[in-house]
């Protein structure tokens, strides 16, 4: 893969968290650093040991792989490796890498001397894989509370923990990260169409610019939030889809126990109109 | 600024504080109840299920009556289903009954002056009642109460009426050009579910399919309805909430319908259903003459069994303390001969499963409870024996129905039929295509 003509402006030295100029380099148009390192030793373990862990069960299915965490009963011991140990460690692995992937987004952007806005999105993500695999599992007391690696099974226990509490559609923050993801997704839709449409004017008139870009939206809502402002809007709006997807499934369980349709009996209590 | 920093400051603290307050402390007391990662799990609070526990303690068991002495039939008058039994059990059992059923109103809550053979007050032919439905669910319900057995205080702890009960909802007032849904409203019933809030009526009465969901990969026939089906949910809101468990206990929600893929409590609950209709149709309900309006609902229909009246919050009632074993007149319809008779015969049936063996063992795979299948037809042929001799003077309104086939019910009543309107009624399935 050859190098752009721009592109070795921008392959500075610096910037490094770790390791100094150890592994301040860079593989074909990959960055490598420290933790592109760690990243791809903790990738490649934890993958290997899902295949190992296919391996060793029932089936090759790859709809029916499944990594299944320890019984209930192991609390928040090690168990058996046949028994979810091996979950506990794919999940060390996986938050591993994803946190490497994180800390070598940093070392770029420092290289690059731009704001730290990317991992810090990228930490959004990152908090509500934790929340489901490691703070809602230590809150309950056992490691058998994270979802299981697979890809039926974990739909499985999406589906099972969302009836643990009768009607999950109920739970407000649930209600409040569909919301967002939804948004988001309309957010993204508006601004990607928005954008092609600019850049795909009829055949002979010039690409078009943001005055347009403006009017179209004033003609159509009466407002246009503009062309910085759109991309604080989705960071806004993705990064609040992740948060309250955390939160709503660490209420569940850790901070309450019954049906989700009961935690609304706040409103019928309110003393005026009761 | 400063201001403002303190105000939000403040404003901060009162919702967090509102949002700490609402919320329950971690950890939670888990049971699993399928493969580790699939998420089949019961979670309860500590502080409430502590509470919960205090809550269903059975009372201490009255000490064994000394065995032998005459019958009861022979010394009093009027005794029409404990007359086998032993004078002294009789009045344990008296004793124990009071205790649990009416404590604070003592013997004359049922017996009263003109005598206590009496049968003039309904209080005593509606607890006769309740003593036979009583020995029939520990006979023939094993698949729901198992050994563990119900006595009078499963349900009444101590209250004339059990604290749980159901009648038909009218449901909150309506505008009058607003047809009256039968939900979406937060009803207690349905775990504060917007589901229709009295499923009891189609599921506990009336013997309407349960299940909605189709047995097959495409809609090839099935014409269950969301309405429906919304019904079956009410149900299962009310059997979760009233157990204290939730879906997980006994479904993998994978697939609901599935036997093989369920927690094997959903096959006691199945049974539990069924045993529920035929309490409120053969044994409640039929009690409605004699039933005053002052223990009816609002739209005239007496006072139903539903899960709760037992569970009462616990997955087994009591926590599964084993109270029966105490009072065994109530462990079945009592056979000539009385408790002798029953001891009798279960030791002659151990007997014979024990010589052989092999035979038996395959005849248990076959048929869970062999004992009170084979010995109850010989029971019922001599209850109903004793009834249409009884020495005393017996009300019309007196429920003779038992002997004789039970009276069919039609639900609703015709006495309610301007009210509540045919929207409450369970939906029927759509017209086939």
């Amino acid at each position: 893969m050859a190098m752009l003509s721009f592109e070795k402006k921008y392959r500075v030295r610096g910037g490094t968290l770790v390791g100094g100029d150890l592994f301040d380099f860079w593989v074909g148009p990959f960055y490598v650093g420290f933790f592109g390192v760690t990243s791809v030793f903790f990738a490649t373990l934890g993958t290997l040991l899902i295949i190992w862990g296919a391996a060793i069960g029932p089936t090759w299915n790859v709809w029916r792989i499944n990594i299944a965490p320890p019984d209930l009963s192991y609390g928040l011991m090690m168990a058996p490796l046949t028994e979810g140990g091996l979950w506990q460690i794919i999940t060390i692995c996986a938050i591993g890498a994803f946190v490497s992937w994180a800390l070598r987004q940093v070392e770029i952007s420092r290289k690059l001397g731009i704001g730290l806005h990317v991992p810090f999105a990228f930490s959004f993500a990152i908090l509500a894989y934790v929340t489901l695999v490691v703070i809602r599992p230590v809150l309950m007391g056992a490691w058998g509370h994270g979802f299981p690696y697979g890809i039926f099974s974990h739909l499985d226990w999406v589906s099972n923990v969302g009836y643990q509490y009768l009607h999950f559609h109920y739970n407000p923050a649930h209600m409040l990260a569909i919301t967002f993801f939804f948004t988001n997704a309309l957010a993204l839709a508006l601004h990607g169409s928005l954008i092609l449409s600019m850049v795909n004017p009829q055949e002979g008139e010039p690409v078009k610019t943001s005055e347009h870009e403006n009017t179209f939206f004033r003609d159509f809502i009466g407002y246009s939030i503009g062309a910085l402002a759109i991309h604080r809007l989705g960071l806004f709006l993705a990064i609040n889809a992740g948060f309250w997807s955390a939160v709503c499934i660490v209420l569940s369980g850790p901070f309450w126990t019954k049906g989700w349709p009961e935690w609304w009996n706040w409103w019928l209590q309110l003393p005026f109109w009761s | 600024m400063k201001m403002l920093n303190g105000k939000t400051l403040v404003l901060a603290a009162v919702g967090a504080a509102a949002l700490i307050t609402g919320c329950e402390a971690p950890p939670p007391e888990v049971v699993q109840n399928g493969y580790r990662g699939l998420g089949m799990q019961t979670n309860y609070n500590t502080d409430r299920l502590q509470a919960s526990l205090d809550a269903n303690v059975p009372p201490e068991p009255i000490p064994a009556a000394t065995p032998g002495g005459p019958k009861a039939k022979d010394v009093y008058k009027n005794v029409q289903v404990l007359g086998e039994l032993t004078v002294a059990e009789f009045n344990r059992l008296m004793v124990a009954l009071t205790n649990w059923v009416a404590p604070q109103e003592g013997c004359y809550y049922c017996h009263v002056n003109e005598g206590f053979e009496y049968d003039g007050i309904y209080t005593k032919v509606v607890s006769r009642r309740m003593i036979q439905m009583t020995q029939t669910t520990n006979a023939n319900w094993k698949d729901h109460v198992a050994d563990t057995g119900v006595t009078c205080w499963t349900c009444h702890r101590g209250n004339p009426v059990p604290e749980y009960v159901w009648t038909s909802d009218p449901g909150p007032g309506q505008p009058s050009m607003i047809a009256p849904t039968g939900q979406n409203v937060a009803a207690k019933s349905v775990a504060y579910a917007s589901l229709p809030y009295d499923p009891f009526t189609p599921f506990l009465m009336q013997d309407n399919d349960v299940r909605v969901i189709g047995e097959t990969v495409l809609p090839q026939g099935n014409r269950s309805s969301i309405k429906q089906a919304e019904w079956t949910y009410g149900l299962m809101m009310h059997m979760s909430s009233a157990l204290g468990v939730n879906c997980t206990y006994c479904h993998n929600s994978r697939s609901f319908y599935s036997w093989d893929q369920s927690a094997p409590q959903r096959t006691t609950a199945w049974y539990a259903i069924r045993h529920v209709r035929e309490m409120n149709n053969d044994y409640v309900v039929p009690l409605s003459e004699i039933i005053p309006d002052s223990r009816k609902g609002p739209l005239g229909d007496v006072y139903k069994i539903y899960c709760t009246t037992c569970h009462q919050g616990a997955y087994k009632p009591l926590y599964g303390a084993k109270m029966l074993k105490d009072y065994p007149s109530l462990a079945q319809p009592l056979p000539e001969g009385g408790l002798e008779a029953v001891k009798a015969a279960k030791e002659a049936e151990a007997a014979a499963a024990e010589a052989p063996e092999q035979q038996a063992k395959a005849e248990q795979a076959e048929v869970p409870v062999p004992a009170p299948a084979e010995a109850q037809p010989a029971q019922e042929a001599a209850a109903p024996a004793a009834e249409p001799a009884p020495e005393a003077q017996q009300p019309a309104a007196a429920p003779a129905a038992p002997a004789a086939a039970p009276p069919q019910l039609r639900y609703p009543p015709p006495s309610m039929m301007q009210y509540p309107p045919a929207p409450l009624q369970y939906p029927p399935a759509p017209a086939p295509r």
